[in-house]
């Protein structure tokens, strides 16, 4: 094994193929990525990005191929071994400890670490590390209390800090403000052309990508389908090759709706976070019959205990919420009365009982009325099953039948699955928390669309969303949450994404 | 009248050290195995073995040293086989600490039996009270020393999960275990030793109960201490050294039912002796109403979850 240089190694993979049971994940996929070079792979979800990665990286043993790192063939067997090559990864999902502080986790994640740790030497060490590095971290708080934006920092500099110097990263600005991810991945792109490291990046951003990227790689259904210097060809093309011979369906006019509908009216919202801290404070906000208002932010900022309070799974401490100038209370009284439909995050944790079966999962909003029910208790399942089969049918939902668990379906699948429930009756208002999060291309025109539908019906849509671009796609008008607030308000005619960014990051 | 209170608070006083030494040990072997992210609620049949095993031992090898340490042997045995079946894939640890808990003070009772009637040599307490004429406060400051012993391993831990490598380690994997896998550490394995070493400390906590106060094995012996540990560990929010004062609490409420007795207060004895029960209670009650001690506790406790 090498020892680690202290300079950006090349990586090559040559034919790298990976099978699981009948799933040809990966194709013999070619990529070769020069020292000190700042490298893109794209492709849609489940076309084979990660499974390469972690060939890479050794979580999984490739079945054919080899892994050249500055041009000598190397074997990884996990990601120990990887690590010792100078590899490594930053994760989609942090992989600091959160009850350490930054100290504590960049000395623990050493191979090498005293058994008792001096902490006077260790600090003195740190703070010189941090003194070569574009970017520091407070080290003393613990990093549950870092903000995500630090959080992706420090992940970035516990690599640099192991002497990792081919930096893999996955979707790293997926938590950051449009601000913060130019400062990181310029910084690290200027790391990259002094030679100090070399990286590849996993994004379906083409804005970062063209900005900041110098070669790319696409993937399609774990073949290498295209690449070359970024600059050579437009994002359209790019989205071409990504999405290959897939129909994507065009997106929704947004066309003059009915202004005379139910208004919703959010006023003076406060609600805590799981441990108790204030995490919506005083929120306020006005969405008018056929309008979408979308709600940016960078997440952690609230956002998800106010789609959480709104949708009654978290009380409202204080505040307001008004529909048709009455008093909503997030009950399923008065989400019935009210005609209230939400689409939450996570759809399979939060709108749906992962072990139930499809047909039941989309029975919950009237599974206690006729025809579904009898005396208001006794189910009828030939209703429940009909009623499924024809949502299943209009919706193009694909399941091999009507009693399959929910949780057996596909990311996308369950998302329309839950949509066809919330929307199949007549909706006033709509509240919608990242709907398209991990899904494909196919998908994602399908779901925006419907949302797009019921706004052109008339219906008042609240879409929160940590994807500026689908903001900036469906809203009518834009608010920025920031500190469990809105920090801006503006038409999305009018919005520029330096000033929404400013504001995301709290000014 | 003032000396009556006098005394019900120096009674009580060296009810609390006496009664705080078992919930100690139990409590910070529990804080140990906790922070690794695992709960064990078998340590209540880690004590009364452990409690048998150190009278057993001190009455074969004349050493009651011998028995604590024979103790923490069999605690540790136990705290393994948790550690070690808890490993296994989709099991669950509080399924099997209660599991663990019967079998536990099951072989307990059975090996136990032939030892009720002998009497073995006990472990001498060391006389804080030299200095004091008063024959209450004299007795109250006979302190044992495994309770100093106790204090000493509180500190020694707090500074551990701090200042070692195996602190760190511990921490992590009872916070993260994605984490502690990135780095390749072996989550099973760190936490089958902490399971172990909470044993250990859970039955030397046992020999304290047969071989200094009450001072004899019976199977009355403990009262739940093992389980109130649990909940003692929460009340301390998973800082040993809270562990420490958490107990001492524990123990004079433990100590006010005998304390009042002293000086004749007999009414209500039962209601008095049951205050170490009520205080859980309201201490479960209270913190699980708190949204704060969710901030300190490991993020992969199955409660956290």
């Amino acid at each position: 094994m090498t020892a680690p240089s202290a300079r950006g190694p090349s990586l090559e993979t040559v034919g790298m193929s990976k099978a699981f049971g009948a799933l040809k994940a990966l194709k013999d996929v070619s990529i070769s990525v020069p020292a000190g070079s700042f490298h893109a792979l794209l492709g849609e979800n489940g076309a084979g990005k990660s499974t390469l990665v972690k060939c890479i990286m050794g979580f999984y043993t490739p079945d054919r191929g080899q892994l050249l790192i500055d041009g000598a063939e190397v074997t990884v067997r996990n990601p120990r071994d990887a690590q010792a090559l100078g590899v490594g990864m930053v994760y989609q999902h942090f992989t600091l400890v959160p009850a350490l502080t930054a100290a504590e986790n960049l000395v623990v994640s050493r191979a090498g670490a005293p058994a008792f740790i001096d902490w006077r030497k260790e600090r003195k060490a740190l703070e010189a590390f941090l003194d070569r590095m574009p970017f520091r971290v407070p080290l003393d708080r613990p990093v549950s209390g870092l903000a995500a934006g630090e959080k992706q920092k420090l992940e970035i500099l516990k690599l640099l800090y192991l002497d990792q110097r081919f930096l893999i990263l996955d979707e790293p600005t997926s938590v950051l403000t449009p601000g913060e991810a130019d400062e990181i991945l310029g910084l690290l792109r200027q790391m990259a052309h002094r030679g100090e490291i070399t990286v590849a990046m996993i994004s379906h951003k083409f804005r970062e990508v063209e900005a900041f990227c110098d070669d790319f790689t696409v993937l399609r259904r774990g073949a290498r389908v295209g690449g070359g210097k970024v600059g050579a060809v437009s994002s359209r093309e790019m989205a071409a090759m990504m999405i290959g011979d897939a129909v994507v369906p065009p997106s929704a006019a947004r066309i003059k709706a009915p202004k005379d509908g139910v208004t919703l009216e959010v006023a003076g919202l406060f609600a805590e976070n799981d441990e108790g801290r204030s995490a919506v404070n005083g929120f306020d906000i006005r969405v008018k019959a056929g309008e979408i208002v979308g709600v940016a932010g960078v997440s952690g900022n609230g956002q998800s205990e106010l789609v959480e309070a709104l949708c009654g799974q978290r009380p409202i401490r204080l505040g307001q919420v008004l529909i048709r100038d009455q008093d909503f209370e997030p009950t399923r009284d008065h989400f019935d009365r009210f005609k209230v439909f939400g689409l939450p995050e996570e759809p399979l944790k939060n709108a749906s009982v992962a072990n139930m079966s499809v047909a039941e999962n989309m029975a919950f909003r009237r599974f206690d009325k006729a025809p579904m029910a009898r005396l208001g208790f006794w189910l009828s399942r030939e209703p429940i099953r009909a009623k499924a089969r024809e949502l299943i049918e209009r919706y193009n939902i694909r399941t091999p039948s009507p009693d399959t668990p929910i949780r057996d379906l596909s990311g996308g699948n369950v998302q329309r699955a839950v949509l066809a429930r919330e929307l199949s009756g007549d909706v006033d208002v709509l509240i919608v928390a990242n709907p398209c999060f991990g899904l494909d291309f196919a998908s994602v025109a399908d779901i925006r669309g419907q949302i797009m539908e019921q706004r052109n019906r008339g219906a008042a849509v609240l879409l929160v969303s940590e994807d500026l671009d689908e903001i900036l796609e469906l809203s009518d008008r834009i608010a920025v949450m920031s500190g469990g607030k809105v920090a801006y308000l503006t038409d999305a005619a009018s919005a520029d994404r330096t000033t929404i960014g400013r504001y995301m990051a709290g000014r | 009248m003032n000396d009556a209170v006098l005394t019900v608070l120096i009674a009580m006083l060296g009810g609390a050290i006496r009664v705080s030494t078992p919930f100690m040990f139990v409590a910070l072997g529990e804080c140990l195995t906790e922070k690794s992210g695992r709960v064990n609620l078998g340590l209540e049949g880690t004590l009364v073995l452990g409690a048998m095993v150190a009278y057993a031992a001190s009455y074969h090898t004349g050493s009651p040293w011998l028995g604590v340490l024979a103790a923490g042997v069999a605690g540790a045995a136990l705290g393994a086989m948790h550690g070690a079946i808890c490993g296994l894939p989709k099991v669950n640890d509080v399924a099997v600490g209660i599991a663990m808990m019967l079998f536990g003070v099951g072989i307990a009772f059975f090996f136990g039996k032939p030892y009720i009637q002998p009497t073995a040599p006990r472990l001498d307490s060391i006389s804080l009270g030299f200095w004091s004429d008063s024959p209450s406060l004299k007795s109250a400051l006979e302190v044992n020393p495994l309770f100093f012993v106790g204090v000493v391993i509180a500190v020694a831990l707090a500074w551990a999960l701090r200042n070692t490598r195996w602190g760190l380690v511990v921490r992590t994997v009872g916070d993260s275990a994605p984490a502690a896998r990135a780095m390749g550490l072996s989550v099973n394995l760190v936490r089958f030793l902490t399971t172990s070493v909470g044993g250990f400390l859970a039955g030397a906590g046992g020999a304290f109960l047969s071989l200094s106060y009450p001072g004899s094995w019976n199977q009355g012996l403990s009262s739940g201490q093992g389980l109130m540990a649990v909940a003692l560990v929460i009340f301390a929010r998973w800082s040993p050294v809270r562990c420490v004062y958490a107990a001492l609490l524990f123990g004079a409420a433990g100590a006010l039912g005998p304390s009042l007795q002293s000086i004749g207060i007999t009414q209500g004895y039962y209601f008095f002796n049951a205050a170490p029960y009520i205080l859980t209670l309201v201490i479960m009650i209270a913190t699980s109403s708190a949204t704060h001690s969710a901030r300190d506790m490991p993020g992969e406790l199955t409660m956290a979850k």
